[in-house]
């Protein structure tokens, strides 16, 4: 690790502060992945900008319109706990990781990270969360835009995410042998005005929405719907752990399966 | 048997008190007044001509003393080779030159280039990332096959080819094995991958140098398992400095599964730099660095054929078998393939003919050596897979296959030079069957399959040959070193005793379980009864702990010195009790007169023997201490048979191991607690490999398993609850106390019943697969039932 300055600002206004002024500055959520990554030398900023300390941004609560609104300060352990409402949210959160990483990362932090192969990413566009940074709100559609890769601006922190909780819906998780990261992770939610499925870890452009599997399900939202349907193994990732077509495969079977929990 | 426990007692590990209350005494826990870092500028090529290397700017960093570079070693040896092979033409093996820093070119991703000495580790790397490197890439060589091929680029160019050797074993028996599969009823072949594993101890590598100025008295601290040969290697051949001014130290090691045998290049380097620098000198391992420096292995490329008569019986057993050196020459990579190997390859099997040839390659790759098992492993799975598959093709029952070719009568001399004592391979499977419950798994099946999941059951043996083994046996089949093993036991004016040994404990609780023994020898408490290691100021010229030798070898040598102890105080009782020494007994740590009430206390001798005021001083010395060196007759052979149930997702190709039967005849068993826990330990590491563990580096050289990310390591809900017995003994006959050794059993016997497991699984579901390489890995078992 190179030496930096750190700050731990305790409101949303000085962090945002700390983080426009001439240094270079890094926020720095529950650092699960920024702290290896330090420590690895990979990284060199001047300044990490704690957002630990700011407490606008820790707790859930619902807002007036019933979307469950998680500050983005809020750890996986937090959510898993306090999320009961969006059962298949509480039980995502449960699942990242082991419990060091859950008692640390942060849903700001791994939303902003949107490593593609992280949980929370398709939680959010599953379940259409906005994205409430301290400039905007960002609908989870316009978010995600690539690996590691967001609609974020330089400086620009989440503050607060707000999932509108579905009618049903459930997490699949297939995970990864060694850092059991999602292989592949699907989330299906059925809302009021349609079905959402979104697919984690499989893509080489990041968290996406399948499609197909959305007009299928909104027929019928049982698992026989999806009889058929497939992904083509081109452009999703290869490496050790997986071919293209397996990960395609998978994503079949983690969506049935993620329809059947949540049915 | 004494209070607290001797031998076949499960007697709690008293080294854990400290271990687990985090009061051990690791390397990194060793910091010296005054010492200084040092930080390693390592290899990012896999492959290059090193053309310079400029220091200039590094050494104005705050903080560094000074930068070592390979132009520093070059009036100091390399990393010696501890075992020459002889190739199947009589040829010496291709044994390059192994600098402790890189000179000339660097030869895989880790290669160490530059060694940084500063105040602070963190001082060392900042400067690291100031020295300028100027090295031309070359094309890197990584797989085998292809390093074989006339035209690759030579790893050494200084020798003629990749080639380190081309070993044939036995030699004189190729012609007929080459005619028996000729003429055999069925030939069945396989070709396998034994896929390259990173050790990963707990404790990464850690070296403290230290040197004393005014006495010119070298020291070093280290992950060791085994410091006088360490030593030896690297007084002798590295650095010059005779054993009497070098003392190493390995203190409390946090598991080593052969990774820490070697002699490597930073422990060298430490120790000449706290010499160059008149002060000490510390590294501390990194995990990331370790994936790139701590020998590798396995990683064998294999084909073999196995041929029957018409009844069934196994003929002639055929094998081709590449193995990765990486690099350079790990301290005895090259015993591994082929003496570990070779030599186990007629497995419990009475096989009349069986050739190995094994072609020893060098490529740019991180160096590969013995790890938990060593061979061995690779000829049992080898073995045990060829076997399923000839079952299978054959349309006869695994089982009732390997019991029609049991060895049944011991001795037994192999077809492959090697003569096993005893065993008892019938009784085990008989141990299994019931273990295993198999009369119960058709029951099993149906469950699993009205759950969707597909069920299969592996079964294999194993055998392997521990106790390593008899000095001039090893000598004359290339070992550079003596293979035996050392004890000093000393016993105090009050009774007290201290136990040096020259085997070491880096997980296998010998403080418990040696202690039992001497214990159960004498007939006084364990708690009476110390057990030194790892310093060679301290214990006689050891050998150290590799090979599931340190009961057999280790055990026996405490065994023969304390026999000496018992015969001498029998003396001093005799010469208290004025009786004659033959009548005297030991019982319960008394000496008494034989028929008669008349006895004295283990004390009241020790203490004659340190205060010997009434005393045979005109017979025998005062004092009472005794050493002894144990070379062994022959190996130990413990064996096995295994069994593994499994259950596949068919949607996803997911293995699961619903339960795990292994049952080891490890001869006499000193703690069986402690051997449940080797075997324990074993079975994780196999089923690691099976599953889970593959190492792997792209085309460039770059290591595609650098980090956990990446390597998949076993963890608590990969394994099951395993059944682990080992009732079945046939006591070893040429060690004094009837052991075999128990450590590596679980990761030699575990792999072949995973595979088996799973292909079982997918052919009962109608596939028509034979084999999947390991790790089998989700991915690969769902793409091998897509067929």
């Amino acid at each position: 690790m190179y030496a930096f300055d750190i700050e731990r600002p305790s409101t949303i206004a000085d962090a945002v502060k700390l983080l426009s002024d001439s240094t270079e500055s890094q926020p720095l959520g529950g650092g699960q992945t920024l702290i290896p990554t330090l420590k690895q030398r990979l990284a060199m900023p001047d300044r990490l900008v704690s957002l630990g300390g700011v407490a606008e941004m820790q707790g859930i609560c619902e807002d007036d319109a019933g979307r469950m609104c998680i500050g983005g300060g809020t750890t996986h352990a937090d959510v898993a706990a306090g999320a009961g409402a969006y059962g298949a949210l509480a039980s995502l959160a449960a699942n990242i990781g082991d419990p060091a990483v859950r008692n640390r990362g942060t849903i700001g932090g791994s939303l902003a990270n949107n490593d593609p192969s992280a949980c929370y990413p398709a939680g959010a566009l599953a379940s259409g969360a906005s994205i409430i940074t301290n400039a905007r709100e960002i609908a989870a559609d316009d978010f995600f835009e690539g690996l590691f890769t967001t609609a974020l601006n330089e400086g620009e922190i989440i503050t607060e995410v707000k999932f509108p909780v579905p009618e049903k819906a459930a997490y699949m998780k297939f995970e990864q042998p060694a850092s059991r990261f999602a292989l592949v992770g699907v989330f299906v939610a059925k809302h009021v005005d349609g079905v959402r499925v979104a697919v984690t870890g499989a893509s080489e452009d990041g968290v996406f929405r399948w499609a197909d599997a959305e007009a299928a399900l909104n027929g019928e939202f049982s698992a026989a719907s999806l009889d058929g349907l497939s992904l083509p193994g081109d452009g999703m990732i290869s490496d050790l752990h997986g071919t293209g077509d397996y990960r395609a495969h998978l994503v079949a079977v983690m969506t049935r399966r993620a329809v059947d929990a949540a049915a | 048997m004494p209070a607290d426990g001797g031998i076949g007692a499960s007697t709690k590990r008293r080294e854990d008190i400290r271990f687990l209350t985090g009061n051990g005494n690791y390397t990194d826990d060793i910091n010296l007044r005054g010492q200084a870092y040092v930080h390693f500028l390592r290899s990012d090529m896999a492959h290059g001509t090193l053309n310079s290397v400029d220091t200039s700017e590094a050494a104005d960093m705050p903080g560094v003393v000074r930068i070592f570079t390979g132009a520093d070693f070059a009036d100091v040896g390399g990393l010696p080779c501890g075992w020459q092979v002889t190739d199947r033409h009589g040829e010496v093996m291709q044994e390059p030159a192994h600098p402790v820093l890189a000179i000339g070119k660097v030869r895989h991703v880790g290669d160490p280039i530059a060694a940084i000495v500063a105040e602070t580790a963190d001082q060392a790397r900042d400067a690291a990332e100031a020295i300028e490197v100027d090295i031309d890439e070359l094309p890197a060589v990584i797989d085998m096959k292809a390093a074989l091929q006339e035209g690759s680029p030579k790893v050494h160019d200084d020798l003629t080819s990749n080639l380190c050797y081309d070993w044939g074993f036995v030699e004189d028996n190729k012609d007929a094995v080459d005619e028996a599969i000729k003429t055999a009823a069925h030939v069945t072949t396989l070709e396998l991958v034994n896929n390259r594993l990173i050790p990963n101890a707990m404790e990464p590598r850690v070296a403290v140098g230290d040197y004393n100025r005014s006495t010119d008295d070298s020291t070093l601290y280290t992950t060791s398992q085994n410091p006088h040969v360490i030593r030896l290697l690297m007084g002798a051949f590295v650095l010059g400095i005779p054993e009497h001014k070098l003392r190493v130290v390995a203190p409390d090691v946090g598991g080593g599964f052969g990774s820490k045998i070697f002699h490597y290049a930073e422990e060298a380097l430490c120790t000449f730099a706290a010499k160059a620098l008149n002060r000490p000198v510390k590294w501390t391992c990194s995990r990331s660095e370790a994936f790139m420096s701590d020998a590798h292995g396995r990683d064998h490329v294999t084909k073999i054929e196995l041929a029957l008569d018409a009844d069934n019986n196994f003929t002639a057993i055929r094998t081709d078998t590449h193995a990765n050196m990486g690099a350079y020459l790990s301290t005895f990579a090259p015993s591994v393939p082929t003496w570990l190997h070779g030599t186990l390859m007629a497995g419990n099997y009475k096989t009349p003919l069986i050739y190995v040839n094994v072609k020893a390659v060098f490529t740019n790759t991180v160096a590969v050596d013995a790890y938990r098992g060593a061979g061995r492993p690779e000829a049992t799975f080898q073995l045990e897979r060829v076997i399923d598959k000839a079952a299978i093709e054959l349309g006869v029952d695994p089982i009732a296959l390997r019991r029609q070719n049991f060895v049944t009568e011991f001795p037994y001399a192999t077809p492959v030079a090697v003569e096993y004592d005893t065993g008892d391979y019938v009784a085990t499977m008989d141990k299994l069957e019931a273990l295993a419950d198999l009369s119960g798994f058709e029951a099993r099946l149906a469950e699993s399959k009205s759950r969707g999941m597909l069920r299969g059951l592996g079964i294999n043996c194993y055998i392997e040959a521990c106790g390593i083994a008899p000095s001039n046996l090893v000598g004359q089949l290339g070992a550079r070193a003596g293979l035996y093993e050392s004890a000093t036991v000393r016993v105090n004016a009050t009774g007290g005793i201290t136990v040096m040994t020259g085997s070491h404990s880096h997980g296998q609780g010998h403080e418990t379980s040696f202690a039992q023994v001497v214990s159960d020898m004498i007939g006084i408490d364990a708690s009476m009864i110390e057990i030194e290691h790892g310093d060679t100021d301290k214990a006689p010229m050891g050998m150290g702990t590799y090979g599931s030798r340190s009961i057999a070898v280790g055990g026996s040598a405490m065994v023969r010195a304390t026999e000496k102890i018992i015969a001498k105080a029998r003396k001093i009782a005799a010469h208290l009790m004025e009786a004659s020494e033959a009548d005297i007994e030991l019982k319960d740590g008394a000496f008494s007169v034989a028929g008669t009430d008349k006895s004295v206390a283990w004390g009241d001798v020790t203490l004659a023997a340190y205060v010997p005021h009434n005393y045979p001083l005109e017979e025998i010395e005062p004092g009472l201490e005794e050493t002894a060196f144990y070379d062994p007759a022959n190996f130990t052979y413990p064996a096995g048979a295994y069994a593994c149930e499994v259950e596949v997702d068919p949607d996803t190709g997911k293995v699961s191991i619903e339960s795990f039967a292994a049952v080891d005849d490890f001869g006499n068993v000193i703690n069986p607690m402690i051997v449940d826990g080797q075997v324990h330990g074993g079975l994780a590491q196999g089923i690691g490999q099976a599953l889970l563990e593959g190492c792997g580096y792209d085309e460039n050289g770059q290591l595609l398993t650098g980090s956990y990310m990446d390597y998949a390591m076993p963890r608590a809900d990969d394994v099951p609850f395993y059944q682990v017995d080992h009732s079945c003994q046939t006591p070893c006959t040429h060690n004094p106390l009837g052991v075999k050794g128990c450590g590596e059993a679980g990761a030699i016997g575990s792999p072949p019943a995973v595979v088996n497991a799973v292909v079982d699984a997918l052919r009962r579901n109608g596939s028509d697969i034979t084999h999947i390489d390991m790790p089998l890995t989700p991915s690969r078992v769902w793409t091998a039932m897509q067929g």
